[in-house]
């Protein structure tokens, strides 16, 4: 019977590889979790110089931003040692680093010269002034913007604009017959994407999320006036659908020349430069983000960076890895296989002091906007956080996304400003009430 | 009596179901056609959907990239050893219920069903610490009965109905003849049953092969399987569409000729019973 004959084969090959999947092994090599970015894959692509000069063999563990986040947190929370090296961000290193998850990185060599690090880098990635990961890229964020577009509305974009500047300059821009809008932003729910933007944001307009006690303010007016700002002005010139945009929907708009303005990380700055991807790649301007004259301006600090898990037994040739991973040598070997533009950005002072890179176009700017943000002071009115675009407490993640989720609402025209902040105001303090911060 | 279908009705009929297949395929064939595309023809506005230079680029930068051999043999045998461990369960467990229904039978089907129900982040944790302690993280002995015990409901389920459809007379025939329990599950059961088991092992396959949430979380290196090979071209900061689109279509690719050459049995199986 050929069904019979089907299902005794299927079933044979299946016993074969069930018996096949009690006969692991382990790896003896360093095991790294990392994000799936084009400064990370170039990495990977020249770990055999690392290899040649250590020895040391490298696995990578590849994933999407979420799913690394998950999975590490998984991982470390429970000592499960499954990485020697995590790539974590600016949000999870002083939280991590102060529950004794990380190795400090405070007896690095000489050579290794850690007082070239950006400080701003340096202090987000510290806990109690102990350095816990070391920065392979850093960013802020900044406005991109179409040249052509702005002259031909007849306007100047300053160096330091104004979000007035900015709103008029983008109805200004926007040619709907044509598809062009004056601007593009983030507005998709999470708290790393439309939430880090609104949140960069209302710093400007002297919003905060915590007062000193730790009770939410979206009750107050700083608050209103960020969201119908922003609301005003993504309805007047922003992209249809904008309340599901995220970085990579409106880098897609950017290069296919439908965006006149993008506020967004600086390390968009090389893509959109590309002309291999870019159809505006020779008309392409950089500024400040906005402010509002308030003192603070609109942009986030950001890195990634590499840490080493408590729980690691290959804390030596770990440490090796980031030495050479965060480096000056690993500057100069990305630039000498894949051109200057291509460096991992934001990381050091001696890359914007190397006359190679001052060449590039969106190098000097981007090393102002990372200047000109304060995690330790990023707020009008004080405030009890460390963080920017986030507060750098363990409930700030699902808090925001929350959030988040009630503004995209307001976004895609869902609720009122009011609602939605109404709704933000009340999950805010009954989570810090649960957590047994009021 | 059976109703006279007409010609036009026939055509209307066939046209619908062509209509229905094809927007259900509609998405994996984009992925497929997106595959061949460059990164810049992946996100065009208005989207291109044959007038572009098909080039095979982002298929080499994968396998460049990637050791793809190693992804797919971790999900042959993770999804190939959960079904057989699944099924030398299940069929004694299926049997017992069908011809041997104790009182709580039924409870004990509807609790199994119910364990589906639990958002599987819920047990996170507890199997993660668990997978310490045995050693068993990053391995796939572990996927294998983690997968096993995910599935195990809706295996027991169907063999269970599968076997409801049997009559017992058969198998009381057998026992007078002689036949022992085992003789009586493996020459007598098993057999008429083979549409059902076998539709059963596709389907738990299916299943095993596409988990994304255990197998992404319980893997690191050694055992990932080809969730996990697609979740490293995922990225929220950088359009690499195309690219992600080949590893999908690599990813797909074996359980769609597995679906495609069993789709008779398939089809068989899950109908078995259904009309009288």
């Amino acid at each position: 019977m050929p069904l019979g004959n089907a299902l005794r084969a299927a079933t044979a090959l299946s016993l074969i590889t069930a018996s096949a999947a009690f006969a692991d092994g382990h790896a003896t090599t360093i095991t790294i979790a990392t994000v799936n970015n084009g400064d990370m894959i170039r990495m990977q692509g020249l770990t055999d110089d690392f290899t040649e000069k250590t020895g040391h063999t490298v696995e990578w563990v590849t994933l999407e931003e979420n799913v690394l986040r998950q999975r590490v947190t998984t991982d470390i929370t429970t000592n499960g040692g499954q990485f020697d090296i995590m790539t974590i961000g600016m949000y999870e290193t002083p939280i991590w680093g102060a529950n004794g998850w990380l190795i400090a990185l405070d007896d690095l060599p000489a050579e290794y010269d850690v007082d070239d690090i950006l400080p701003a880098m340096r202090g987000g990635l510290s806990h109690d002034g102990t350095l816990y990961a070391a920065p392979f890229y850093g960013e802020s964020s900044m406005i991109m913007y179409r040249t052509d577009l702005m002259e031909a509305a007849g306007l100047e974009m300053p160096t330091a604009p104004t979000w007035e500047f900015v709103r008029e300059a983008a109805a200004a821009m926007t040619d709907r017959e044509n598809d062009i809008n004056g601007i593009c932003l983030r507005g998709k729910a999470g708290w790393g994407e439309g939430g880090a933007f609104i949140t960069a944001m209302s710093n400007s307009f002297g919003a905060r999320w915590f007062d000193e006690d730790w009770n939410a303010q979206f009750d107050t007016q700083p608050w209103k006036d960020t969201l119908e700002f922003y609301v005003g002005m993504m309805n007047e010139s922003g992209p249809a659908g904008f309340a599901t945009n995220g970085f990579n929907e409106n880098l897609s708009l950017f290069q296919q020349g439908k965006c006149g303005m993008w506020i967004d990380a600086t390390v968009a700055a090389s893509f959109v430069t590309n002309p291999d991807d870019s159809t505006v790649a020779d008309s392409v301007g950089f500024a400040l983000a906005p402010d509002n004259g308030l003192g603070k301006r609109s942009n986030w600090l950001w890195a990634w960076a590499l840490a080493i898990p408590a729980g690691t037994e290959k804390e030596g040739p770990a440490k090796e890895f980031i030495q050479w991973a965060t480096s000056t040598d690993y500057i100069e070997l990305v630039a000498e296989n894949e051109g200057w533009a291509n460096v991992p950005p934001g990381a050091r002072t001696s890359l914007y002091e190397n006359p190679n890179y001052q060449e590039v176009p969106f190098a000097q700017m981007t090393l102002d906007s990372i200047l000109s943000a304060d995690p330790n002071d990023s707020t009008v009115e004080p405030s009890p956080y460390v963080g920017i675009q986030f507060a750098a407490i363990p409930e700030f993640a699902g808090i925001a996304t929350e959030v988040s989720q009630e503004f995209s609402a307001v976004y895609a025209g869902q609720q009122t400003v009011d609602e939605a902040l109404a709704k933000a105001q009340a999950i805010t303090n009954e989570a810090m009430e649960a957590a047994g911060y009021r | 009596m059976a109703r006279a279908v007409t010609p036009r009705r026939k055509l209307v009929n066939t046209g619908l179901a062509w209509a229905v297949g094809l927007l259900i395929f509609f998405p994996i064939l984009w992925t497929i056609l997106t595959s061949f595309k460059t990164e810049g023809q992946a996100i065009a506005s208005p989207p291109i959907f044959l007038g572009f230079d098909w080039t095979l680029e982002n298929y080499s930068v994968v396998m460049e990239r990637s050791d793809y051999g190693r992804f797919l043999m971790n999900s042959i045998i993770i999804a190939g050893g959960s079904t057989i461990l699944g099924l030398i369960v299940a069929v004694p467990a299926a049997w017992s219920m069908a011809f041997v229904p104790s009182q709580r039978t039924k409870d004990i089907l509807l609790w199994m069903l119910s364990t589906k129900m639990l958002p599987a982040v819920g047990v996170l944790y507890p199997i993660y610490l668990l997978f310490i302690q045995l050693g068993l993280l990053d391995s796939r002995a572990g996927l294998v009965v983690v997968m096993m015990l995910i599935n195990l409901p809706i295996i027991v389920w169907m063999l269970y109905t599968y076997f409801r459809e049997i009559p017992g007379e058969i198998l009381e025939a057998a026992r007078m003849d002689g036949a022992t329990l085992k003789e009586e599950v493996l020459y007598i059961l098993t057999p008429m049953a083979i549409p059902g088991i076998a539709s059963t092992m596709l389907l738990n396959f299916i299943l095993a092969w596409n988990e994304a949430f255990w197998t992404l979380n319980l893997t690191a290196v050694d055992a990932a399987p080809l969730t996990a090979f697609i979740a490293s071209y995922s990225s929220p900061e950088g359009l690499f569409f195309a690219k992600l689109s080949a590893a999908s279509t690599m990813a797909i690719a074996p359980i769609l000729i597995l679906g495609w050459f069993s789709q008779k049995q398939l089809v068989r199986g899950l109908t078995f019973g259904a009309v009288k």
